[in-house]
């Protein structure tokens, strides 16, 4: 009687490894750019993927009703890859499948890493919005839009130490994090040279996030005045909930990570009073392209965007950029294609949501200001000095 | 007085662990099976509280009943549709599976529904934190977390051993056939075991969200582990146990974090509950098994 | 012959089944007739059969519930691919550093698998489960603050961080924490694959049959009568348990050296992906290796075929989940179906002679 169960099995197996089959000839001459976006859609990380699917999505609308690249209308996929390179590179082929010819992703550092393997082998140009360990640009197809770890850590600890904030500093992250690793320990390298000193070094894994106690009281008891938190935000405002509920009086500086955390649903925004942040990105500054951004993003998705929807919305206005000054058109090849926009992505110069007149380095790397925010009165603001 | 501290931290964090654990080793006591989706319906009872609360500004006490309705028709559908049909298959695996399949039914409807964003959960507890001195404080959200749990214990234990319907639930889980010529309804006993099972999780969900306010769909998914953890650790099955495993769990892992290492401390947590289930192989209260020639 | 034959049958079958999938896919490539999707994902599924049969061995044949298979998997891929990233351009040819990095991650798997069964055998049903899930997320846990480089004065190592690691200028770093070993080179091959499945198929059908096989099963069904006809309940059940393990080291081995980026995270190497080999193998049939292959076909490609239900996906498969488990394992649905099944008259031969 179990055969029936196998049989079906076997049929089951067999009525999928056909439909598998299909797709391939669909690299048909079409009168639009195809781009792609991976990202985690489900799962733990869910918030970031969804970001950049969405913010990727608002840009590629804006540009088709404007009419398009160079007269080209572009189409738009994209694909999960919750959160695992392996998924990561399945995304991928997917998305190849569909006959993908440019790639917005991968969303996160480690899954970005493992697909650049795969695209720098296919020669597809790779630019990915908010992947941010400097292996995701070793491969010389792929590009970066956010700031890398190394940035971030060593600018994070030279503005601490060169603005006086602090003699000493306590830092919070997250060991299982690759992105949040990489900023602690660039950061610790440059504190070496900077008027402070780091008084605690606590980490915390992606399995217990939740009680943030220990690391608090550790960081009082060595007599910390501010804490470093290179970490996402949904982790972060529970530090500042658990800080504020012991009453510690800390002050917080954080990266990127941070922004979106005003953006939490129902958070106490007088709990992130005076948290300080460097982020190419803040959802309520006062330009016009932010706030039409913001305006339409909520419009479509019902929440504030954060960083990673800005950074893949200028991701799609960077490729725009590219394409325009390599006068591309979309019946050249994945690879020519890419060679084409390769050598535009040096001499471009784009003005986008999170910093104005981006430029790239050889390697891949951007080019721009990281702006200083405090979170004032329940809205980040620009510090001036 | 760190030490004092930490110590204290570390029984609030395993209290949380406990109450979960409660539903947890209630259900596996009775219907002998590891209820994956646990976590999970603490994770749907957590975001009912939310909406009622937080988005319809109705009062805490309405959000709580709300919620511990809404879990117990969850839990008991959950029973009635994927869990009993698979009762007399040859592998009690296979239901371990379909509550695995439950999980992510139910983590992917929360996504689609509520989204991926953080919610922030306003606490529902209206006590203030408590000072001991100058830097011992106890959180009111553990404090009634505690007390939450040693009530929970005691109205389970006694219900299980002096009412009818409790005790139907002991020959049950001791021997469903003999159960059943005894006049036992055992498709209805264990049905109320998940209502119950799932009421439970209701309330661990708002003081699980109240004590870390942070609300995901996947914000029960880790504590469930761990709680799961925890019931193994004081004895599956046992009520007692669940709650000492608890708490026994949130100070390890406390302790370990801060005079070992902060990265480490999810490695120690496992390793000391490897080391004591090899000294003692059914947890700290489990019954012995006895084998059977 | 004929005998041999006989005896060898089932064997033969399962063998005969997987060669010729192999046959199809291969002709299938050379003809250039499948999509990138599915050739990207020949190699994981191959992973993924041995990562299901060889849990099936401790599951089914041994009868001990283990959520800790990934743990092994993970020794297995990280030695490995540590391995093949320091040998890089120092053994030549590439296939040959290869068999030596199966052999690494077959052994210290084992190894792993021979330490932490030792003491947690004697353990029962879901106390054992726990352990096993608990030494998966040490494992787990300690290679994401393993700090490892490289330079001129040796290899160096850490699990604090990479700073304290004190490398020169010119340091390389193999195992840097969270982000894993980035840059082991690409061994694995869908032929690899193929025959790594058909040797832990060919290991493990005959481990099943030997000796000792028929030992571990005495052992499964009732411990006490095993003890009692003089079988070494100790011996056998780490032999079977060592043996599970290092094979999941193969399969982990297989995984890494298909990936540019090797990370440990709770979704590949945790608590999740044991989980969801076990679920390959309960749904395939517990104790069945034939059954063990093709649920982790169809529940690999699932996820993957449903990726034009964008967000619905995820949910679309777990419903899906359910209702197998449900109709292949419900008594009251394989009652249903035995009555369809006796209704057609092509079946009713065919379940008689099952039956004898």
């Amino acid at each position: 009687m179990r055969k029936l169960g196998k049989l079906t099995g076997v049929v089951l197996s067999a009525v999928m490894a056909v439909s598998m089959l299909a797709g391939c000839g669909s690299q048909a001459k079409s009168g639009a750019f195809k781009i792609g976006a991976i990202g985690p859609f489900t799962g733990d990380a869910a918030i970031y993927g969804l970001a950049v699917k969405n913010g990727a999505d608002i840009a590629i609308k804006e540009i088709n009703e404007a009419g398009g690249i160079n007269g080209f209308k572009i189409e738009y996929n994209s694909q999960d890859d919750e959160l695992d390179n392996e998924k990561s590179v399945n995304a991928y082929n997917a998305l190849k499948d569909w006959g993908m010819q440019i790639l917005v992703g991968s969303t996160t550092s480690g899954c970005s890493i493992a697909v650049s393997a795969e695209s720098s082998a296919d020669n597809m140009f790779q630019l990915t919005p908010s992947g941010s360990a400097k292996d995701c640009i070793a491969t010389p197809n792929a590009f970066q839009v956010c700031f890398n770890d190394p940035n971030q850590g060593i600018a994070s600890a030279q503005y601490i130490g060169s603005n006086k904030l602090a003699s000493k500093v306590a830092v919070i992250y997250n060991s299982s994090d690759p992105y949040s690793n990489g900023i602690y320990e660039k950061f610790a390298k440059e504190a070496a040279n900077q008027p402070f000193e780091i008084v605690s070094a606590e980490a915390f894994t992606s399995d217990s996030k939740s009680d943030f106690s220990v690391q608090l009281q550790k960081a009082k008891e060595n007599g910390a005045e501010l804490v470093f938190l290179p970490i996402y935000y949904s982790e972060a405002s529970l530090i500042l909930t658990q800080s504020a509920s012991a009453g510690y009086g800390f002050k917080f500086f954080g990266c990127d990570g941070l922004d979106g955390i005003l953006g939490v649903d129902n958070f106490d925004k007088s709990l992130a009073e005076g948290v300080m942040l460097l982020t190419p990105f803040a959802a309520d500054a006062t330009d016009e392209k932010t706030q039409s951004f913001v305006k339409k993003y909520q419009e479509a998705y019902g929440e504030i965007p954060n960083q990673f929807a800005a950074d893949a919305y200028d991701a799609i206005y960077i490729i725009k950029a590219a394409i325009e000054a390599a006068n591309a058109t979309p019946d050249m090849s994945v690879s020519d294609l890419c060679e084409a926009m390769k050598v535009q992505m040096g001499k471009i110069s784009v003005d986008g949501l999170t910093g104005l007149s981006m430029t790239w380095d050889e390697e891949g790397a951007v080019n721009k200001a990281p702006k200083a925010m405090e979170i004032k009165n329940g809205e980040y603001a620009l510090i001036q000095n | 007085m760190a030490f004092l501290s930490y110590l204290i931290n570390g029984i609030s964090l395993g209290a949380v662990y406990a109450i979960i654990a409660l539903g947890y080793t209630m259900v596996y006591g009775i219907a002998k099976m590891l209820n994956f989706a646990h976590g999970d319906v603490i994770m749907i009872g957590s975001y009912v509280v939310f909406c009622v609360v937080s988005m319809l500004n109705l009062p805490v006490w309405l959000g709580i009943l709300i919620s511990v309705l809404v879990c117990t028709i969850l839990g008991v559908t959950i029973e009635a549709i994927a869990y009993r049909p698979l009762r007399q298959a040859t592998s009690s695996l296979t239901v371990l599976i379909t509550a695995i399949g439950v999980s992510y039914f139910l983590q992917n409807v929360a996504l689609l529904i509520f989204g991926a964003n953080t919610k922030a959960f306003s606490s529902v507890v209206p006590l203030d934190a408590v000072k001991i001195g100058d830097s011992l404080t106890v959180t009111g959200e553990s404090i009634v977390t505690i007390i939450a749990c040693i009530i929970i214990m005691i109205v389970l234990t006694l219900f299980v051993n002096k009412t009818k319907a409790g005790r139907a639930m002991l020959a049950v889980s001791e021997d469903k056939g003999a159960a059943q010529l005894m006049g036992i309804n055992v498709n209805k006993t264990i049905s109320l075991t998940f209502a119950i099972g799932s009421a439970l999780a209701a309330i661990a969900g708002v003081l699980l969200c109240s004590a870390y306010p942070s609300l995901t769909p996947y914000t029960g998914s880790m504590p469930g582990i761990k709680a799961f953890v925890a019931a193994v650790f004081g004895g599956i099955g046992s009520i007692p146990g669940a709650f000492i495993g608890g708490i026994i769990l949130g100070i390890i892992e406390n302790l370990s974090k801060a005079y070992i290492s902060s990265q480490l401390s999810d490695a120690i947590v496992f390793c000391v509950l490897i080391i004591v289930l090899v000294v003692k192989p059914t947890g700290l209260l489990g019954k012995k098994l006895q084998e059977k020639v | 012959m004929k005998e041999l034959f006989k005896k060898n049958k089932d064997t033969l079958i399962t063998l005969g089944i997987v060669t010729g999938a192999y046959i199809v896919i291969e002709i299938l490539l050379k003809a250039g007739a499948l999509s990138s999707l599915f050739k990207g994902l020949l190699v994981p599924l191959c992973a993924y059969i041995i990562l299901a049969v060889s849990l099936n061995l401790t599951v089914g044949i041994l009868g001990e519930l283990s959520l800790g298979h990934a743990g092994f998997m993970c020794i297995g891929a990280f030695t490995s691919a540590f391995f093949s990233k320091i040998t890089v351009g120092v053994i030549n040819p590439g296939w040959l550093r290869f068999v030596f990095a199966i052999l690494i991650g077959f052994f210290f798997a084992g190894l792993f698998g021979f330490l932490i069964g030792m003491p947690v055998l004697r353990l029962k049903g879901d106390y054992l489960a726990i352990v096993t899930l608990a030494f998966g997320e040490i494992i787990k846990n300690i290679i994401n603050v393993l700090y490892i480089g490289r330079d001129s004065k040796g290899l160096h190592f850490s699990i604090k961080d990479s700073v304290s690691l004190g490398l020169e200028e010119d340091g390389q770093m193999l195992i840097n924490g969270a982000q894993g070993i980035t840059g082991t080179p690409k061994d694995s091959t869908f032929t690899a694959g193929f025959i790594l499945i058909m040797i832990t198929l060919v290991i493990i059908l005959n481990f099943i049959k030997s000796r000792e096989g028929r030992a571990v099963m005495a052992i499964r069904d009732n411990v006490i009568a095993a003890e009692s006809v003089g079988i070494n309940v100790t011996k056998y059940k780490l032999l079977a348990f060592s043996l599970s393990a290092a094979l999941a080291g193969v399969a982990g081995v297989l995984y890494s050296h298909n990936l540019n980026s090797l990370m440990a995270t709770t979704k590949n190497f945790g608590y999740n992906m044991s989980i969801m080999i076990l679920v390959f193998v309960v749904l395939g049939g517990i104790g069945s290796i034939r059954g063990s292959v093709i649920s982790a076909i169809i529940l690999t490609l699932l996820p993957e075929l449903l990726r034009g239900l964008s967000t619905y996906r995820m949910l679309i498969y777990a419903i899906v989940l359910i209702a197998m488990m449900l109709f292949n394992w419900a008594p009251s649905a394989r009652a249903f179906r035995e009555r369809m099944v006796a209704k057609l008259p092509f079946f009713k031969k065919k379940s008689a002679e099952k039956e004898v």
